[in-house]
C-alpha cells in the first residue's frame, strides 16, 4: 500500500511540474487525452474482459460532435464536451445492446464491424467536413472566465478532468457494481447462476466505457483544434488496445503508462522513420501478445508481489 | 426499360459488380470461416494477406515477368507458405490461451505486413493488366459483359465449391471436421493433428491470396487494400454464423449483391449496407443465420 501511495505523489507532482519543466504542453495534453481513452477502454477490457475492438467509433464521434458545436454553432465550451459525451453514451448503448449478446471473440467482431459503420458515417455526413474534418476548433474559456486559449491553462483543465475520471474509473472498479463485473471475467455461468443479469452489467459497463472515451475525444479535440476521419478510424482502436495491452490491461495505472508510450513513440518516430512507424507499432504488438501480456505495471506488480513472499 | 426509375442495364452492371465483390467476399470469409472452425482464431491478418496476393501478382509481372496465370498458382502458394511460417513461429504458442489473444496477434501482424508494403512500394494503388486472355466483353444484347469479371465469380465459385466438396465430402475433411470437434480425441487416433492446424491455416490463407490475384486486375493494388475489406468480411462471418462453411459462402454472395443494389436505390448507404444487415440478423437471430448453437 505504501509503494501505491509514494507511486502516486510523485507522478501527481510530476504531472503538476511538468509544463514548468518545460515540457511541451500541448504534447501533455495529448498523452493525457490518450490516457483517459485507454483508462475507459480499461474499464472493459481489463475489468471485464469484454475486447471493443471499435473504440474510436465513441473516441471520434464525440470529438466531432463537440467541435462542431464549439466551432460551427458558436456553442460553449463545457456544453460542447458534454454534448459530445452524451452523443458516445447513446451510441455505447446502441452499439452496446447489440454487442453485449456474445461474447469473446464475436463481441471483438461486431464491435469492429458496427464502429466501421460509424466510420463510414462521418465520411460522409456534412457536419465532419469529411475527407478535411473540422478544423480550427476554438478552446473557448469556462465557468465564464477562465479563458483555455493558453496552453499551460488548459494543460491544467485536462489534468483535473484526467484525475476526476480516473478516481471516478477506480471508484466504479471497487464499487460492488465494479465487483459483479469481476465476477463476470471470473467466471460468466457462474455470475448468471448467482442469480445476475450479466448482460445489463456489461452494458452498463460498455456505456460507462464509451462514455469516458467519448469525453477524451471531446477534450482532444479541443486541445489540438480539429477533429478528423483518423480519430474515428480502426487505427486509432488498435492504438488504445495496445495501449492498455502494453501497459498493463486490468491495472489501474497500465492505461496511462502504455498511452504515455505509444503517444511519444508515434511522436518521435513517425519524423524518423515515416511509414514505417506501423512496422513498429504492429512490431509491439506481436512482442506484447507473445511475451509480454502483463505490460509494465503488470510486470512490476508480479515481481513486487513475488519479492514480498518470503 | 426502367426499374424504379432506373435503367435496367445500370442494375444489371451494379448486379454484376456485387456479385464480383460477393464472390471476394465468399472467398475470404470461407478461409477465415475453415481457420475459425479449426483454430479458434479470427485472422485480422486475413485482409493483409489479401493485399500480399495481389501485391505478389504485380511483384511477380513487374520484376520476374510471371504472367497472370502464373501469378494464380505461385501467389497463393508463396503467400500461404508464408501463413505456414507464422502459425509455426507465433500462433501456435497462443492455441492455450484466450483466443482475443489470437485476433491481436495478427491485427498486429497485419500492421506489419501494410506497413512494409507502404514502406515499400508507397501509399498509391498501382493498376495490374487484365490478362490477354480475358480481356474484353460480351455483347448479351442487354448489357456488355466484361469477359474478366465474369471469369472471376466463375473461378471464385469453383474454388469455393471444390473446397465445399473437400470439407463435407472426403476423409480428409472428415477428419478436419472432427479434429473442429475435438482435437485431442482426433490426436489419440494417431493423426497428426499439429499438422493439420498447420496446413489448414496455410491453406486459408492461400484462398486469401488467391482473391487477392483475382482482385489485382480489377481494384488498385495498394497496401490498404485490404484493411477495411476484412472488416466487411468479419460482419459476413457474423452473419453466416460460427463455424458455417456453407453460411460463409452464401451471405458472402448474396452480401455482395444486396451491396451492388444497394448502390443503385441509395449509393450512399452501400458502404454500410453489410453492417446494418449483421445489426438486424444479430438482433434476430444472435448465432447468424446458418450458426449451429
Amino acid at each position: 500500500m505504501r509503494a501505491h501511495t509514494v507511486v502516486y505523489v510523485a507522478l501527481a507532482i510530476l504531472a503538476l511540474a511538468a509544463p514548468i519543466l518545460g515540457l511541451y504542453p500541448v504534447f501533455l495534453m495529448k498523452v493525457l487525452c490518450f490516457a483517459m481513452f485507454a483508462c475507459a477502454f480499461n474499464l472493459l477490457l481489463g475489468f471485464t474482459k469484454m475486447l471493443s475492438f471499435g473504440h474510436a467509433a465513441y473516441f471520434g464521434s464525440s470529438a466531432y460532435v463537440t467541435g462542431w458545436l464549439v466551432a460551427v454553432n458558436g456553442w460553449g465550451t463545457i456544453e460542447g464536451i458534454l454534448a459530445g459525451v452524451a452523443v458516445a453514451m447513446l451510441l455505447g448503448l446502441v452499439i452496446g445492446a447489440i454487442a453485449v449478446r456474445r461474447q469473446g471473440i464475436y463481441f471483438a467482431m461486431i464491435t469492429l464491424a458496427l464502429a466501421q459503420l460509424v466510420f463510414f458515417v462521418c465520411l460522409q455526413a456534412k457536419f465532419t467536413g469529411g475527407e478535411n474534418g473540422l478544423q480550427g476548433i476554438p478552446r473557448g474559456s469556462v465557468f465564464g472566465m477562465i479563458d483555455l486559449g493558453r496552453d499551460k491553462t488548459m494543460y491544467y483543465f485536462v489534468l483535473a478532468v484526467f484525475v476526476a475520471v480516473y478516481i471516478l474509473i477506480s471508484r466504479i472498479v471497487h464499487s460492488p457494481f465494479g465487483q459483479v463485473l469481476k465476477a463476470i471475467r471470473a467466471n460468466e455461468p457462474r455470475a448468471v447462476s448467482i442469480g445476475y443479469e450479466i448482460e445489463r452489467y456489461k452494458l452498463a459497463a460498455f456505456v460507462l466505457s464509451a462514455s469516458f472515451a467519448g469525453l477524451a475525444g471531446s477534450l482532444k479535440a479541443l486541445v489540438l483544434g480539429f477533429a478528423t476521419l483518423s480519430d474515428v478510424n480502426q487505427g486509432t482502436s488498435g492504438e488504445v488496445i495496445l495501449m492498455t495491452l502494453l501497459g498493463g490491461s486490468g491495472t489501474f495505472l497500465g492505461p496511462v503508462v502504455g498511452a504515455n508510450i505509444v503517444v511519444t513513440l508515434q511522436e518521435y518516430l513517425s519524423d524518423l522513420v515515416g511509414a514505417w512507424v506501423s512496422v513498429i507499432i504492429g512490431a509491439i504488438f506481436v512482442v506484447c501478445v507473445m511475451i509480454f501480456r502483463r505490460g509494465f505495471v503488470g510486470e512490476i506488480q508480479r515481481m513486487y508481489a513475488a519479492r514480498k513472499r518470503p | 426499360m426502367t426499374v424504379f426509375g432506373v435503367p435496367l442495364p445500370a442494375i444489371l452492371g451494379q448486379l454484376m459488380l456485387g456479385l464480383v465483390n460477393g464472390s471476394f467476399y465468399a472467398l475470404l470469409s470461407l478461409g477465415l470461416a475453415v481457420i475459425f472452425g479449426l483454430l479458434g482464431i479470427v485472422n485480422f491478418a486475413h485482409g493483409a494477406f489479401y493485399m500480399l496476393g495481389a501485391f505478389a501478382a504485380y511483384i511477380a509481372l513487374q520484376f520476374f515477368g510471371v504472367n497472370y496465370w502464373g501469378a494464380l498458382i505461385l501467389a497463393p502458394l508463396a503467400v500461404g507458405l508464408l501463413g505456414v511460417v507464422i502459425e509455426r513461429l507465433f500462433l501456435r504458442r497462443l492455441y492455450r490461451l484466450d483466443p482475443l489473444y489470437g485476433l491481436l496477434l495478427t491485427f498486429g501482424i497485419a500492421l506489419i505486413a501494410e506497413g512494409v508494403m507502404r514502406g515499400l512500394f508507397g501509399a498509391s494503388g498501382k493498376s495490374y493488366p487484365v490478362p490477354t486472355l480475358l480481356q474484353g466483353g460480351l455483347n448479351l444484347g442487354f448489357m456488355v459483359l466484361p469477359i474478366y469479371r465474369a471469369w472471376v465469380v466463375l473461378a471464385s465459385l469453383t474454388v469455393c465449391g471444390m473446397t465445399w466438396l473437400l470439407i463435407e465430402r472426403t476423409r480428409l475433411g472428415a477428419t478436419l471436421r472432427a479434429a473442429t470437434e475435438n482435437a485431442q480425441l482426433v490426436q489419440a487416433f494417431g493423426i497428426n493433428v499439429p499438422l493439420l492446424v498447420t496446413s489448414t491455416y496455410g491453406a486459408g490463407v492461400a484462398l486469401a491470396a488467391l482473391a487477392g490475384v483475382l482482385a489485382a486486375p480489377v481494384v488498385q493494388v495498394s497496401p490498404l487494400m485490404g484493411s477495411s475489406l476484412v472488416i466487411v468480411v468479419f460482419a459476413v462471418v457474423v452473419i453466416g454464423g460460427k463455424g458455417s462453411i456453407t453460411g460463409a459462402i452464401v451471405s458472402g454472395l448474396v452480401l455482395g449483391l444486396i451491396e451492388g443494389l444497394t448502390k443503385v436505390v441509395y449509393p450512399e448507404a452501400s458502404n454500410i449496407v453489410v453492417f446494418v444487415i449483421m445489426a438486424v440478423v444479430l438482433m434476430w437471430r444472435p448465432s447468424g443465420l446458418f450458426g449451429k448453437e
